[in-house]
This record gives structure tokens, C-alpha cells and sequence, in this order.
């Protein structure tokens, strides 16, 4: 896998990670390109684009587009199933993620990400053995918060209508 | 539970992120960015010294800012601190910071090396992963530098976490993708490979992702991941009782590690070992059956899972090409499912077989869904889908189905998207050319094409179909015939102009006969056309007319009118006024016989290849390698005379070769670079075979297609640049004893990641054993590069078959009595026979081969392979 882009059916970038070097102009039009092409998709299309030399693999869940481009011999249903893993984990994570979650624990859906994928590759496909190290992590921040004594407990909350369906 | 239980609660950074979403217009969000830039800013300058939790936090807002898209020039020294804290969230945060923000040639490289240096060293293994993150994210060259040696030790040492070794496999193969010449190969290699038996799944499926990876590079050396492969595979597949837990997805056992274990062994021929090959056999046929067993859920997840597994057992199939009954199956489960009612079943079915159709044990099954295919050109409403399907028509096209599958494109074409019209273009007009036993079908296919989509046809299209006409006199008749007819038509696209105004200007006098197109009624209907073109076809025009001044005196004056007339002597375009003012003083000095001299009709193009193949390719993605086993015929992109309008009118010199011979003079004088071994590893390959790798290693890769005709042959080589860096100072030749080869010269640079094309012309004078050696020397990264190669030039390439009875043959055979005419070898086969597959073998061999005395034959000489 070359690239993952996560961004909403307005046009807003909520995510990016890169496999391979780019330059910052490569970055932006690959992401033009990405947004234009998928948007204007009609629905009930197939999954698949061919985009220069890649394969592009996207799926709608609710209002965000999960977008990957592939290399020529990578295989196009289990990057679709790979981009369905990563949901269930923001959704177990999260509990009935939605974009807002992505939103504001921008850094979260990241570290998740890291989980699971590494340098384009599948690191971890295990539900269980990446929920254990997201929960261990916070577990280490609950303690570093506790030594801190920081007061943020008051946190802002903020009401999700609906989570990320297909 | 509620997402705000989670995260860290850094209520500040919620509050601006909240600030942003509220902000009305662009101007307001650029407002309050700027001032919490400024806030940051003098956070950051402040006397008082920041303690780690707002570091933190305003990392994560110069982070946010940065991610919306705006440019962030500060922040990355904190970011750098962070990574020395011992606090997991902040490191987590400067890490991530870096990973997004810093590229590889930034000055704090140093310092996030120490940083990434003490976590690896921690033996925390959530600290050693974080720092494996960062350098698979960031990996540039200077972390390759930094850390190559490091990672395998981590890998493979005996106390390492599975967690950690599931990093450090990913994160060596990420650097051996930037960096390949950096990652050290060595005793390591061993333990790797080993993995592959790990008792944890996780580290199984990044081992095979890290060896998959190196083993494309350096087979030799991962070779007995094969068995281990296979083994593991088939405890996945076959046994029904294993419970892989939390790596079954959706009712399939670890689908991730199974389309590996596939893709490592698709770096392999099929196994020689028989006993493993059957098991492999068994695997795959396991995985075709499971394909029509009833889905275990009804979940979209189940089925691409299983097909994703049954997809890739295919490609594996495929790239084996030996196994006629497996390609058979996949090319029967791929036909089902061109017909399921989900579209990326249908999509991924076009794609490959499309591959498919290039293996001979396949291609005819493969026509057989021919009728299938063309209905999905007619019927998809996805355009994806639709272009692999003409994709796949390409693919399967031959002799026996060439006029229906154009005349199908043509028609799609009509109506076809604007985005693959070029393409289709191209497409049709090289299937037009390649099959074309009829040249008249070949110029009505072309004609077509410009009336259909004439603003699609390129140059290189319309060029060759003027070099075709023009080298085939059998065609030209017709060809002037039917641009005549074609000309009538009240509004003609200008690429039909051109196309009529050549090949009138020279065939003209062929149709001139008819009193409904004699020169006055071609010369009116060609000028009508004249006002509304563009330049380059008004020229192109003018030098028709000079052409039918020459053929026919009868219109001489008419035509001068014309030439004479202010909008063309006083043309403000000095090509026209040039041509206007040159073609006028020649038709009134020049006597009968000089005109007839200098406007002769154009001599035949050199053999040349098309350029629209090269063009085809070219669109497919620049940088790609050609598809090695692509059986078709490559082109040379030549850059030469045909492609400049003047050029094409050529009206004074035949095309010369004067200029190759000299080159080819001086290539044959420059001694090869002495003392380097002759690389023929892959030399056998080629016996029966014109395409494919011939050469490669970790800097460059040759890849070769060849044809023959006669005793001429033409071989493409490619030089594939592997690295990012240039190649300098490139420079080949060849040396051989007993053939003609000529090469042309090649530039002496080869960006990195690019290819580059030689085209080699041989020609066999007299039988030879030795085969010639291609000599390539470069400079890659300031050492000096020696590379030689056998090229596998072998007599058979230019053996002839000929058909004849068997009673001839059995009475020429038994001639052959003579002591010297007579050889015998017999040793034992490596393979068990197959009459079919051998006299495949035999046939690409180029031997004769016929039905009754084949039996005989095949077992004469498929012993040889």
C-alpha cells in the first residue's frame, strides 16, 4: 500500500499517512486527484479505480471515504477488508465511531492506524492484540495523569448522532 | 462508552478544534489560527520554562493546524524534546509530530536519531515500538544510514517481544524498499527465513511480508522459505480443525497470511521437489473447491475475504503457467464470475484474465467468454469496469477473432467515455495493424477510427497508416478509392485531410481514371477542405498539390492560380509563404523531367515498429517496467524523422541509414571492458522463449523482447534504474564472434526509478555456438559499474519450420545415414511428460511439428528441457 486518506464526502481531508517518500506538491495532488475521482463516483459503483500506475481502493462508511492506493500486485479485496479492520478498531476504540471522533482525536485514529499498518504493510490483523496495546497505552496515561495531577477531567462532550456505517 | 472517556484530555486542544469547526468563513479560520500561532510562539520563546504536559499539547495544535492544510515553520526543536521524556504520551505525540511534519532532510536529523537510539536501546517494548514507527514513517536515507544494522539484530535475537519482531520485520522491509543497498544481507538471512515456523501469526505474517519483499530481489538467497511456505499454507487451507482464534476473519482462517504466503511464493517457479508440489497442488485446488462450497455467512466481509484468497491462489496459478488443468479451473471460476452481481467480483474477473489470456494453456479458454466480455462493454454502468473489459478484449484478441473484437471497440467507441477514448484508439488501431491480413480491412479500420473519434487519433496513428499504404502497393489503389469517398463528407475531421491530402498527393493518378475523381474533382475537393485546417495540415496540402502538378500537367495551372494567389505568397506564416513561394518558381522552371525527378513518388519507410505501442504503454504509467511476459510485439518510441509534419512529406532524400552505419562502426570497435563475469543464470530460460528478465541485481534489472524473421532478428533491451539515483556515464556494447549485431547508442544517463530502451539488430550469416555478450558499464553512486551479459541469441531463434507429410519426412529422415549427421543423448527427464505441454515446448522451439510424427518427435526432444 502506498497511501491511506480518510476524507469526508464535503472534501475535508481527515486523515493522511504516506508509505512512501513524497514531496509536500506530490502530497496535495494525489489528494485532489483522490477526492476528485472518488466524489464523483455514483454509488453502487465498484470499489476499484485504476489511477496512473495504482490501484485505488475506496469504501463510504457514512460521511467519510476510507481511500488506499495500491501497488500493481497488492491485492484489492483484502485492502477493501483492511480498510473495514481499521473501522472496527476506531469503532471498538471509540465505541460507535463516528467523524467527529476522528475530528478531535485526530492524534487517536494515528496511533491506531500505527497499530495495525506499518511501512504499507499488514503489521497486526488481530482485533484483540491491537486493542491490547491501545489499551495498554492508556493505561500508561492514566497513570503518568495521575502523577501529573493535572485537573482536565472536565471535558467537553459531544454528542454523536451515528457511527461509521457502511 | 462514550468517546470522550478515552483520550487524554487535553481540554485545550478540544477548545480550538471546536473554535476552527465554528468559524464561518476561511478569513475567520485563518484568524484564530494565526493567533494561536502567535500563543504558541511566545509560549514556546517564554521565559518560563514549559513543563512536559503543554509542550505536549501545543505540539498536538501546531500538528492540527499543519494537517489543515497550512504550512507550519516552527515547533519541531519541542517535538524533538518530547521524544527524551519518559512519559508515554508525550513521546507517543513528538513522535507522531515527526513522523507528519519533519522530512528526511531536515537539521534535526541527528537529534531524532538519539531519540529513536535510546528507545531502541530502552528494552521497553512499547518505547522500541514507537521508535520502529518512526523510522518505517519517516525512513530516510539518513535513518537507513543510522539504523539498517541495528533492526535485523532486534529481529532476530531470542528475547525480543513478538510485538517488537512484527515491527522490526515491517520496518526492515520499509528501508530496504528506500534504501536497498544500505540494508546488509548476512547471517541473519537464515533466522528470517525461520520465522516463517513462529508459533505467533502476527510475526508469521510480517516475516512474510519482509521476505517476500527481499526475496523479489535476491531469490537465491531465501529459497528454502519455499517449503516452509508451502507448509504453512496448507495448514491454513487444508486442515478444517485449526483454530487460528482472533486470526479467523469472518469465518476464514488468517486470510492476511494465507494471500502472503501466496504472493512469497509467486517469487518462485513451482517446486521441483514432487512431493511438494503436490501438496501445493492439493492447496490450491482446496482453495478453488472451498470458491463453490455455500458462503458460511452472508457478510460482505466473508466473501472478500475468501475471494481475495481465492484471487491471489489464482495470480499464483497463473504465474506457475504449468499446470494445465489448475489454469483451466481458475479460467472457469474467473467466467462465473463475470456474470455475479457484484461489480468487484466482475472487475477483478476482467483484470485477470486478462493475464490469463497470455498463457497458451489458457488463451483458448479464455476466448471462449469472448461473447460475455464484449456484453460488458455494452452493459456496465461503471466506467472502471468497463475499460477492463476492453482491457481484456485487447488482451485475448488473435487471428481467429481480430474483426470481431475491433469492430465491437469501434462500435463502444461511439459512445465510449472521453476519458479512454485515446486509449481505445491505440488499441484498436495496433490490433488493426497486427491481424490485418486484408489491408483494406486495415485502411476502412483506420478511416473509422478518425470519423468516430478523430480528435483521439494521435499523429503516431495517422503516420502509420501512411507508412503502411505507402510500403504496400497492393493496398494503394483502395486506399486512394476510399479517402476519396471518405473527403465527400460535408464536415471531415482534420485528421482525415492530412490522411487524404498524403495519400492522394501520391496515389492520386490511381483513381484518376474515373471521370467522377479525375484531378480537377480530387484538387477542388481537396482545397475545399484548405481554409478550414490549421497550419500544419495547410502545408501538409501544399505539398500535395505540387505532388499532383507532377502527376498531372492537366490542373498545372490551376493549381499555380492557387499558389500564385496573395493568401498564400503573402501568407504571415512563414512555413506556408516558404512552401507557396518554392513549389511555385519549381513548377514554372523546372522542366518535365526534373519535376518528375524531384517529386517522385515516396520510397518505401524502413521496416520500422510502430510507435503507437509505445505511446500505449507510456499511458499506462511512466517509470513501469513492460509486462515481461507479455507476449506482444514492443516498438521502438523513436523520436526520428516521421515525426515532425515537414518530415513526412519528405520530398527531397529517401530515408538513409547512412547515420547507423557510422554508429555502428564505432560500437563494434570499442573493446568491452575486460575481467568481469559473464552473467548467464537466466540464459536457459530463453531457449523457447523471446521475452522476459535476463539480468538482474540490486542496482539495475535487464529485461529483454526479441523477434525474428529469418536470419534477422531485433531485440528490445530495457535497462531498469532500481535505485533513486541516477546512473551515469552509461555506456554498452556488445561483442560477439559470429553475428552482425548492431547497436544503437544510448544515452549516458539513467534517472533513478526510470528505464531506458536499447534496440539491437542482428543478423546470422552463418551458423555460430557462441552466444553474443552484452558489455554495460555505469557509475552508480561514484563506482565504477561492470556488468556482462550472454545474451540468448541461439541458433534455433532463426530456425524455420516447414510443414510436410510424414511419409516425406520419415523419407528425408532415413536419408540422414551418415556417420557426422548423426548425434544421440539420452539422459534422464527432470519433469514428468506431458505429450501437449512438450509439443508446446517444441513449437516455440520452432522445430516442425505435425500430428502424425509429433508423438515421435515430442519424445525426442523434450527430454532436452
Amino acid at each position: 500500500m502506498r497511501f491511506l486518506l480518510l476524507f469526508s464526502r464535503q472534501g475535508k481531508l481527515r486523515l493522511q499517512k504516506w508509505f512512501t517518500p513524497l514531496t509536500d506538491r506530490e502530497k496535495k495532488k494525489v489528494i485532489r486527484d483522490m477526492m476528485m475521482l472518488v466524489l464523483a463516483r455514483p454509488p453502487r459503483s465498484c470499489n476499484f479505480l485504476q489511477w496512473r500506475d495504482l490501484k485505488i481502493v475506496y469504501k463510504r462508511y457514512a460521511s467519510l471515504y476510507f481511500c488506499a492506493g495500491l501497488e500493481d500486485k497488492d491485492n484489492e479485496l483484502l485492502a477493501l477488508e483492511v480498510l473495514h479492520r481499521y473501522v472496527e478498531l476506531l469503532d471498538k476504540y471509540f465505541g460507535n465511531v463516528c467523524e467527529l471522533d476522528i475530528i478531535f482525536n485526530f492524534e487517536k485514529a494515528y496511533f491506531i492506524l500505527d497499530e495495525f499498518l506499518m511501512g504499507g504493510e499488514i503489521l497486526e490483523t488481530s482485533k484483540l492484540a491491537v486493542g491490547v496495546s491501545m489499551e495498554e497505552a492508556d493505561t500508561l496515561q492514566e497513570e503518568e495523569k495521575e502523577q501529573e495531577e493535572v485537573g482536565k477531567t472536565d471535558k467537553e462532550r459531544f454528542a454523536c448522532g451515528r457511527g461509521l456505517r457502511e | 462508552m462514550p468517546a470522550v472517556s478515552k483520550g487524554d484530555g487535553m481540554r485545550g486542544l478540544a477548545v480550538f478544534i471546536s473554535d476552527i469547526r465554528n468559524c464561518k468563513s476561511k478569513e475567520a479560520e485563518i484568524k484564530r489560527i494565526n493567533k494561536e500561532l502567535a500563543n504558541i510562539r511566545s509560549k514556546f520563546k517564554g521565559d518560563k520554562a514549559l513543563d512536559g504536559y503543554s509542550k505536549k499539547k501545543y505540539v498536538c495544535k501546531l500538528l492540527f493546524i499543519f494537517l489543515l492544510g497550512h504550512d507550519i515553520d516552527f515547533g519541531h526543536m519541542e517535538a524533538v524534546n518530547l521524544l527524551s521524556s519518559n512519559k508515554y504520551t508525550e513521546k507517543q505525540i513528538g513522535y507522531l509530530f515527526i513522523s507528519v511534519l519533519v522530512n528526511s532532510n531536515s537539521d534535526l536529523i541527528r537529534l531524532i536519531n538519539n531519540g529513536i537510539k535510546n528507545d531502541l536501546a530502552s528494552r521497553n517494548p512499547t518505547f522500541m515500538n514507537l521508535a520502529l514507527h518512526c523510522i518505517a514513517n519517516v525512513g530516510s536515507r539518513e535513518m537507513a544510514e543510522a539504523f539498517a544494522s541495528e533492526i535485523p539484530r532486534v529481529l532476530v535475537a531470542r528475547d525480543t517481544m513478538d510485538s517488537v519482531k512484527q515491527s522490526a520485520a515491517l520496518c526492515l522491509l520499509r528501508l530496504n524498499r528506500t534504501s536497498p543497498d544500505l540494508v546488509p544481507m548476512g547471517e541473519w538471512t537464515a533466522r528470517v527465513v525461520h520465522l516463517l515456523n513462529d508459533q505467533h501469526l502476527g510475526v508469521v505474517t510480517a516475516a512474510t511480508s519482509l521476505i517476500t519483499t527481499l526475496a523479489q530481489k535476491n531469490p537465491d538467497d531465501f529459497k528454502t522459505s519455499v517449503s516452509l511456505a508451502v507448509a504453512r499454507l496448507s495448514r491454513i487451507v487444508t486442515s478444517a480443525s485449526i483454530d487460528l482464534q482472533d486470526y479467523t476473519y469472518y469465518f476464514v482462517a488468517a486470510p492476511w497470511l494465507s494471500v502472503k504466503l501466496l504472493r512469497l511464493l509467486q517469487c518462485y517457479p513451482p517446486p521441483e521437489d514432487a512431493a511438494l508440489r503436490s501438496r501445493l497442488t492439493e492447496c490450491l485446488e482446496t482453495i478453488l473447491n472451498k470458491a463453490q462450497e455455500p458462503p458460511k455467512s452472508k457478510k460482505v466481509q466473508h466473501s472478500n475475504a475468501k475471494n481475495a484468497v481465492l484471487f491471489e491462489a489464482i495470480a499464483l496459478i497463473i504465474h506457475h503457467d504449468s499446470e494445465p488443468t489448475l489454469l483451466v479451473r481458475a479460467c472457469n471460476q474467473l467466467g462465473q464470475f463475470l456474470q455475479h452481481r457484484e461489480t468487484n467480483l466482475r472487475y477483478l474477473a476482467l483484470e485477470s484474465m486478462c493475464t490469463l489470456a497470455s498463457s497458451e494453456f489458457s488463451h483458448e479458454a479464455v476466448k471462449t467468454h469472448m461473447e460475455t466480455v464484449i456484453n460488458a462493454l455494452k452493459t456496465e454502468r461503471d466506467v472502471s469496469v468497463r475499460q477492463r473489459a476492453v482491457d481484456l478484449l485487447y488482451a485475448m484478441c488473435d487471428r481467429s477473432n481480430a474483426k470481431q473484437i475491433v469492430a465491437e471497440m469501434l462500435s463502444y467507441l461511439e459512445t465510449a467515455d472521453y476519458s479512454i477514448r485515446e486509449e481505445i484508439v491505440l488499441k484498436v488501431a495496433i490490433l488493426a495493424e497486427k491481424y490485418a491480413v486484408d489491408y483494406t480491412w486495415y485502411v476502412d479500420t483506420i478511416l473509422n477510427l478518425i470519423r468516430i473519434a478523430g480528435d483521439y487519433v494521435s499523429e503516431e496513428v495517422w503516420y502509420r497508416v501512411i507508412q503502411i499504404v505507402i510500403n504496400r502497393d497492393d493496398v494503394q489503389g483502395y486506399a486512394a478509392k476510399t479517402v476519396f469517398e471518405a473527403l465527400q463528407a460535408p464536415a471531415c475531421h482534420e485528421n482525415l485531410v492530412k490522411v487524404g491530402g498524403y495519400i492522394l498527393g501520391e496515389f492520386g493518378n490511381l483513381i484518376a481514371g474515373d471521370s467522377r475523381s479525375s484531378p480537377l474533382v480530387q484538387f477542388n475537393l481537396l482545397h475545399s477542405k484548405f481554409h478550414l485546417c490549421s497550419v500544419p495540415t495547410r502545408a501538409l496540402l501544399l505539398s500535395a498539390y505540387i505532388k499532383f502538378i507532377n502527376l498531372f500537367p492537366e490542373v498545372k495551372a490551376t493549381i499555380q492560380d492557387v499558389l500564385r494567389s496573395d493568401s498564400q505568397l503573402r501568407n504571415a506564416d512563414v512555413e506556408l509563404q516558404q512552401r507557396a513561394v518554392e513549389y511555385l518558381r519549381l513548377s514554372c522552371i523546372a522542366s518535365t523531367d526534373i519535376l518528375a525527378t524531384v517529386l517522385e513518388e515516396m520510397p518505401p519507410f524502413p521496416e520500422r515498429e510502430s510507435s503507437i505501442l509505445a505511446k500505449l504503454k507510456k499511458k499506462k504509467g511512466p517509470g513501469k517496467l513492460p509486462d515481461m511476459d507479455d507476449s506482444r510485439r514492443s516498438v521502438n518510441g523513436s523520436t526520428d524523422s516521421t515525426h515532425s509534419f515537414t518530415d513526412v512529406l519528405n520530398l527531397n532524400s529517401a530515408p538513409s541509414s547512412g547515420a547507423n552505419l557510422l554508429i555502428d562502426v564505432f560500437s563494434e570497435s570499442s573493446a568491452p571492458p575486460a575481467a568481469t563475469d559473464v552473467s548467464e543464470e537466466n540464459f536457459p530460460r530463453f531457449v523457447c522463449k523471446n521475452n522476459g528478465v535476463i539480468y538482474e541485481n540490486q542496482l539495475l534489472q535487464i529485461g529483454l523482447k526479441s523477434e525474428y524473421r529469418q536470419n534477422l532478428g531485433r531485440m528490445y533491451v530495457f535497462y531498469g534504474n532500481k535505485t533513486s539515483t541516477q546512473f551515469l556515464s552509461f555506456s554498452s556494447s556488445v561483442s560477439s564472434s559470429d553475428l552482425n549485431v548492431h547497436s544503437k547508442a544510448v544515452d549516458p544517463v539513467i534517472e533513478g526509478g526510470a528505464q531506458m530502451q536499447q534496440i539491437l539488430n542482428i543478423e546470422c550469416v552463418s551458423d555460430f555456438s557462441d552466444a553474443p555478450v552484452l558489455n554495460i558499464q555505469f557509475r552508480y553512486g561514484g563506482a565504477l559499474q561492470n556488468i556482462a551479459v550472454k545474451l540468448p541469441v541461439m541458433l534455433n531463434k532463426f530456425f524455420q519450420p516447414t510443414e510436410m507429410m510424414s511419409q516425406d519426412f520419415f523419407q528425408r529422415w532415413k536419408q540422414l545415414g551418415a556417420p557426422q549427421q548423426e548425434v544421440q543423448k539420452i539422459f534422464k527427464a527432470k519433469h514428468p511428460m506431458d505429450t501437449e505441454v512438450a509439443k508446446a515446448k517444441v513449437k516455440r522451439h520452432k522445430s516442425l511439428c505435425r500430428d502424425s510424427v509429433s508423438q515421435r518427435l515430442c519424445e525426442l526432444l523434450s527430454e532436452q528441457f
